[in-house]
């Protein structure tokens, strides 16, 4: 069993800022909440109640009937968001010592201040499938952003930690990776399909993927690594996230279908879509996150590991 | 700690388009594209006094789905004033059979006549949070006045494939908002995002031979030159059925359209 500590591998630490990592988890979750009334608004078909952007017809104080209340809510919620990026950002790049952690901030302000310009365009090139897919994706992306920016606030992150090898094959880092773009394109596919972009074939063979990927990895990292507590948290949230996510999924295409021939959006379709979607995100930072920590945590190794050998980890 | 400067110039940028996107925007372009009939050159004229006419009825063969009801009850404003339940309007049937909502138009046999716009615009009401009438016809160019009658926000919004797309709010007390399309369509869906269930369709004929069945199923195009035509008749949920009808000089033709019924998804 080899480990090591990061302090001995040369990389510049910072010293953890514990109001800068509440405010970066605050602003995930605000963000998460986004997402919802995002979703929100896709299911019950009022993206385009507000025809104007970004006010509407000139006010901030719409009248919240209808389809109204759903799109307004969004737009107001982006704005808060928005809000909070550029504070997180402005934060980062006084406070933080890692300069790619003050160029993360900007990244993120750049993702939301494109974000808001893909959900003007997607209002006013009337829901072009491509336009509205693309927002749709960019939520994810920069949802990601900021938890990524969590969690490389925490006093964890910023902490000593001792690496682990991990030396069969595949490796875990690998999987992580190849687990992360399979989710995210399945997001992409998941979006496509609620726009119309096309059908639900595309989504439904992710769907395959994503499931064998994430439990290959999760049974790695249980198998591997069962004493590390971080893995074995990211393993078991990945787990509970698949069946879930799974059941939801399967649960949403019947909401659809039993609700085709009604005329308007009926409340099970759009709790059950809605709830599909946003798990869909935290199965994505979940994978971020395990990608993360992996990387972290974990070195490509050339001896074989023996979990139960690393005592000193239990307790982390 | 050395901070590029590019970095805080970066985010004052991003700040400011921030504060920009969420503060400005341009108006919303209302103008149409003018209409080709209005400025098309003149060609030949119908002569009335040995102008024909083809009548007769949309039928449908079996039992009509049945009508749903819409819940309207998170806008009390919409069942405000409503006498009956609100009900989709997908398949409206009277006696016999009898199939309304039919757009019948004569699709071909009119080369080198030209038929102006009429001045008189098409009327569209929203009343009770749905749109009467649920199918309009109406001629390139004429114009399409949009009425709203209730105490709520709507927004109409055509999604031609043809035509221009647009989408426009009318808060209770507005003023008529006046369209109208550049090209032929059948038919064009029109939708509020607002109030969901509102769908209606709007068929954009390059000629004035065409009518919307009411509950009778009846039509009847007058004055029509003598010639062979292709008759359609076109209905949202079963599609287009044509025949083709020859009218001689002073001749009445009858044409009858039956389609026939299929279950609607969810009957």
């Amino acid at each position: 069993m080899n480990t090591s500590s990061n302090q001995n591998s040369g990389r510049l630490r910072a010293e953890p800022a514990p109001g800068l990592h509440k405010y970066a988890v605050f602003t995930a979750i605000c963000t998460f909440l986004l997402l919802v009334a995002g979703a929100l608004v896709t299911s019950n078909d009022a993206g385009l109640s507000v025809p104007t952007w970004p006010l509407a017809w000139g006010s901030v104080t719409p009248p919240m009937v209808g389809g109204i209340v759903y799109e307004w809510s969004h737009r107001v919620i982006a704005a808060s968001v928005g809000f909070l990026t550029i504070i997180l950002a402005a934060w980062l790049w006084i406070a933080e010592k890692r300069p790619w952690m003050r160029w993360l901030g900007l990244a993120a302000l750049g993702g939301v201040i494109a974000q808001g310009m893909l959900g003007g365009l997607t209002v006013r090139m009337f829901q072009p499938p491509a336009v509205s897919a693309a927002h749709a994706t960019l939520a994810q992306l920069f949802f990601s952003t900021v938890v990524s920016i969590a969690l490389f606030t925490s006093a964890w992150w910023q902490s000593s930690i001792s690496e682990l090898d991990d030396s069969r094959s595949p490796r875990i880092r690998a999987l992580t990776i190849w687990t992360i773009a399979a989710v995210f394109l399945q997001l992409i596919l998941g979006a496509a399909f609620r726009h119309k972009a096309f059908g639900i074939i595309p989504h439904l063979i992710g769907a395959v993927i994503v499931t064998i990927l994430v439990f290959m990895t999760a049974g790695a990292l249980k198998r591997r690594f069962s004493n590390v507590q971080p893995l074995r948290k990211c393993a078991r949230f990945l787990h509970i996230l698949i069946g879930v996510q799974l059941l939801l999924g399967a649960s949403a295409w019947w909401s659809r279908v039993y609700a085709a021939p009604f005329p308007q959006p009926i409340a099970i379709m759009v709790t059950l879509t809605v709830v599909h979607t946003v798990t869909g995100a935290l199965l994505l930072a979940t994978t971020l996150i395990t990608t993360l920590v992996s990387y972290r945590m974990l070195r490509p190794g050339h001896a074989l590991v023996n979990s139960s050998s690393t005592p000193e980890l239990l307790a982390r | 700690m050395k901070k590029s400067k590019w970095g805080m110039y970066s985010l004052a940028i991003g700040a400011f388009a921030l504060a920009i996107t969420g503060c400005g925007g341009k108006k919303e372009e209302s103008s149409e594209a003018p209409a080709p009939a209005a400025n098309a050159p003149a060609g030949k004229t119908v002569d009335s006094a040995t102008a024909g006419e083809v009548s007769g009825s949309v039928k449908l063969d079996g039992a009509a789905p049945k009508a749903k009801s819409i819940n309207m009850a998170a806008e009390p404003a919409c069942s405000k004033g409503r006498t009956t339940p609100a009900v989709t309007e997908e398949v409206v049937t009277g006696d016999g059979g009898a199939l309304a909502n039919v757009v019948v138009y004569v699709k071909s046999g009119l080369d080198g006549y030209s038929f102006p716009a009429p001045t008189t615009p098409v009327k569209i009401e929203q009343q009770g949070c749905q749109y009467h009438p649920h199918v309009a016809g109406v001629q390139v160019g004429q114009a399409i006045q949009v009425v709203n009658d209730d105490q709520t926000t709507h927004n109409i919004h055509p999604i031609p494939k043809e035509n221009r797309e647009w989408n426009e709010s009318q808060p209770p007390g507005a003023s008529p908002i006046e369209k109208n399309f550049a090209r032929e369509e059948i038919a064009i869906p029109v939708k509020c995002n607002v109030h969901p269930w509102m769908k209606a369709y709007m068929a954009v004929l390059g000629n004035p031979y065409f009518q919307v069945t009411e509950k009778d199923g009846k039509f009847d195009l007058k004055n029509l030159p003598p010639g062979t035509y292709t008759l359609v008749a076109w209905h949202e949920l079963y599609g287009p059925s044509e025949q083709s009808v020859t009218v001689g000089p002073k001749e009445t033709k009858t044409v009858t359209f039956t389609f026939k019924a299929t279950p609607a998804a969810g009957d």
